[in-house]
C-alpha cells in the first residue's frame, strides 16, 4: 500500500493494469546531476484532461498503459480521460472519453483496454497529489525517482480541486495511425555512418519493436552500418535522439531516457508524442526537415 | 570546439579536437580502443572547427570543464536561456534553446576562461554525515575567475543546486574505506601494492567531469591516462550503494545499489543522492574531490 493516505480524498486502485504511472510533465533542468526527464510521454494528452476537470496542465494524473485499470473514488470528483481509445465506465454506465465525468463519491471507474494507441491519461480535479520529488511526481521507470508504479489496492491521495470544468462537450480524440511519419534531423553524430545507412533511414520503413517502453521505442529495420568503429566517448543526449547501439537497430529515446549516451546518436525526432501511441509493429517511416 | 546541431532544439560544443593530418575515414588514427574511456581520436571534423585550442588528450576535459562553468554563467547572468546544460567526457550539450542557430552564433563569439584551481573548501553540500570533516573556509576567487558578487545576489538555492557559483570551485572530500575486493586487480594494472594504489587514490586531485548512469553518479577525473583500468569482463549482478570504483580512467561512486562492472576499491558511507535534500547531488560537474581514508 504505498500512499498509505487515511482521509476520504483518496483514489483507491482496484485493478492497477499492465503498467499504470503517476506522471506530470516531468523534471527537466537536472540532466547535469544524472536525472532523467521522465513526465507523461504523450504531455498534450495529459494536458489536455488536466484543462478539462479544470487543473493547471502542470498537475499530476495517470498514465494507463494497454490493458486499462479500474479505480474507486471516495470523494465526489470531476475526472477526464484522454490518449488512446478505450471504452470508459462509470458503475455500469458507458461515459465518454475526452470530456469532463462528474463522479459522485464512491464511484467505480473503469477504463477498458486500449483500442487503439496504447496509453490512457487519467485527471483528476485536485491533482494527483504524491509527494513530489525534485518537483515532479512522475514515476521514473529508469531512474527510480517518484512513486512506484501503481499497485493493485494502492490509495493515491488527492489534492483540492482549483478551478471548475470547462464547459466542452467534445474533444478530438488522438489520431493512432498505423504508420507514422516522424521529422528528423540529422546529427549530432551521423558523419559515423555510411552512406548506405543514411539511405536506409530516411528510405525504408521501420518497426517498432514489443521491446519499447518509457525509456525508448526501439526500432526494427535495416541495420545502419557505421564508417567508423570504435566507441563515442559518452555525451549528453536529447528527447527523440535515435541513437544506434552495436547492432545496428536504431531507437528513439523517449521521455525516461538516460542523460547521456556513448552510441552515437544519428538524428533527432522533432516530435516524439506520436510514439507514445504507438503499438508494436507500427510502421515509422523518417523525413527530413525540408519536406 | 565545434558546435554541432542537435535536432530542433540543442546545441553540442564538441571540444574534441581531430589530430592534425589524421585521416578522414577513421582510419588514419590507430588509436587502440580503449573501453569508452579513450579519446575520440577519429578523424571527424571538417567543417565548422572554430578556435584550434592547442593540445588535445587529456586537455580535452579542461577544455569541456572551461565551457561548461562559461556557459552556466552565462546563463547566471542571463545572456543564455537554455534549459539544460550536460557536460559529458569531450562534449557540453545544451538543450532547450529557443533558437539554436542564433544561441550558436553568440556562443562562437565567446571565449571561456580557464578553469579555476581547486582553491576553495567547503563544506559537503547539506548532508548529515558525521563523517565528513570538510572545514569550512571560504577562500578567495580563483585567479582569472570571477569575483564572488553574483553568488550572493542571486540566493543560495540556485548556486547549491547548481553546485558551483561563479568562479568558485567547492571540494568534497569523501571518506573511504579502501578495501575492495578489485584492490589487488588495480595494484596489477598499475604494477604496484595496494598500499601504493590507495595512496595514489587519496593523494589524487579528483574534478567531477560530468554525471550520468544515475543520478548523482559523478565520472571523476585525475588519474592519469596512463593508469586507465578496463572493465569487468562480466559485471556483477550487484554493486553496494557507496561503492567506490574505477574503470578506463574515471573514479566513481555508485549513489545506489546497482549492477555495475568497474573495479571496486572501496566504500563510503556518504550519500551521494538524496532527492529530499538540497542539492539532491554531493557531487556535481566541477567539483573537486579527494577521495581521503576514512
Amino acid at each position: 500500500m504505498a500512499g498509505s493516505v487515511g482521509g476520504t480524498d483518496v483514489i483507491e486502485v482496484r485493478r492497477a493494469g499492465a503498467l499504470t504511472t503517476v506522471q506530470d510533465q516531468g523534471r527537466p533542468g537536472l540532466a547535469h546531476l544524472g536525472v532523467p526527464r521522465s513526465g507523461a510521454l504523450d504531455p498534450a494528452a495529459l494536458r489536455l484532461a488536466n484543462r478539462l476537470v479544470g487543473n493547471p496542465e502542470s498537475a499530476a494524473g495517470l498514465e494507463i498503459t494497454l490493458t486499462g485499470c479500474e479505480l474507486r473514488f471516495h470523494r465526489a470528483a470531476t475526472v477526464a480521460v484522454t490518449g488512446a481509445e478505450a471504452d470508459v465506465r462509470v458503475g455500469d454506465r458507458a461515459a465518454d472519453p475526452g470530456r469532463p465525468l462528474s463522479l459522485p463519491a464512491s464511484a467505480v471507474l473503469r477504463i477498458g483496454p486500449a483500442r487503439q494507441g496504447l496509453r490512457s491519461y487519467l485527471a483528476v480535479s485536485g491533482g494527483i497529489a504524491v509527494e513530489p520529488v525534485l518537483g515532479s511526481r512522475a514515476t521514473d521507470t529508469l531512474a527510480g525517482l517518484g512513486p512506484a508504479p501503481v499497485r493493485d489496492g494502492d490509495r493515491l491521495p488527492i489534492g483540492p480541486a482549483v478551478g471548475p470544468p470547462p464547459p466542452v462537450d467534445f474533444t478530438v480524440p488522438t489520431a493512432c495511425p498505423a504508420e507514422l511519419r516522424l521529422t528528423l534531423r540529422l546529427g549530432p553524430r551521423h558523419d559515423w555512418f555510411t552512406p548506405t545507412a543514411l539511405h536506409r533511414l530516411l528510405q525504408t520503413p521501420y518497426a517498432v519493436s514489443p521491446l519499447t517502453d518509457r525509456i525508448g521505442a526501439r526500432l526494427v529495420g535495416a541495420p545502419l552500418p557505421r564508417a567508423m568503429a570504435g566507441e563515442l566517448p559518452s555525451e549528453g543526449l536529447v528527447l527523440g535522439a535515435v541513437q544506434v547501439p552495436a547492432d545496428g537497430q536504431p531507437l528513439i529515446f523517449l521521455a525516461d531516457h538516460p542523460t547521456t549516451g556513448g552510441y552515437p546518436v544519428i538524428g533527432v525526432v522533432d516530435d516524439v508524442t506520436p510514439l507514445a501511441q504507438a503499438r508494436p509493429g507500427t510502421t515509422v517511416r523518417f523525413h527530413g526537415p525540408q519536406r | 570546439m565545434r558546435i554541432r546541431p542537435v535536432g530542433a532544439h540543442a546545441l553540442l560544443l564538441d571540444c574534441a579536437e581531430p589530430e592534425v593530418g589524421s585521416g578522414e575515414s577513421g582510419t588514419g588514427d590507430a588509436t587502440p580502443e580503449v573501453g569508452s574511456d579513450g579519446e575520440l581520436g577519429s578523424g571527424e571534423s571538417e567543417v565548422g572547427s572554430v578556435a584550434p585550442e592547442v593540445g588535445s588528450g587529456e586537455d580535452v576535459g579542461s577544455r569541456v570543464e572551461a565551457w561548461r562553468a562559461e556557459l552556466w554563467r552565462r546563463r547566471e547572468a542571463g545572456e543564455l536561456d537554455v534549459v539544460e546544460i550536460v557536460p559529458a567526457a569531450t562534449t557540453v550539450l545544451l538543450d532547450g534553446l529557443a533558437d539554436p542557430a542564433a544561441a550558436a552564433a553568440r556562443i562562437a563569439s565567446w571565449a571561456p576562461r580557464p578553469s579555476p584551481a581547486p582553491a576553495v573548501t567547503t563544506p559537503v553540500p547539506a548532508v548529515t554525515a558525521p563523517a565528513v570533516t570538510a572545514p569550512a573556509v571560504t577562500a578567495p576567487g580563483a585567479p582569472g575567475g570571477l569575483g564572488a558578487g553574483p553568488t550572493t545576489g542571486s540566493g543560495p538555492a540556485t548556486a547549491s543546486w547548481s553546485g558551483i557559483g561563479s568562479g568558485q570551485v567547492r571540494t568534497v572530500e569523501v571518506p573511504v574505506r579502501y578495501d575492495g575486493e578489485d584492490l589487488p586487480v588495480v595494484a596489477d594494472h598499475w604494477g604496484v601494492n595496494v598500499a601504493e594504489v590507495v595512496r595514489r587514490l587519496t593523494e589524487t586531485a579528483f574534478r567531477v567531469a560530468f554525471c550520468g548512469f544515475a543520478p548523482g553518479f559523478g565520472y571523476l577525473t585525475g588519474l592519469p591516462e596512463q593508469w586507465a583500468v578496463p572493465r569487468l569482463a562480466t559485471p556483477r549482478t550487484r554493486v553496494p550503494a557507496g561503492s567506490v570504483a574505477l574503470a578506463g580512467r574515471y573514479a566513481g561512486i555508485y549513489p545506489t545499489a546497482s549492477p555495475g562492472g568497474w573495479l571496486l576499491v572501496g566504500r563510503t558511507d556518504l550519500p551521494m543522492f538524496d532527492p529530499h535534500a538540497d542539492p539532491p547531488a554531493t557531487l556535481s560537474p566541477g567539483m573537486q574531490v579527494r577521495l581521503v581514508a576514512a
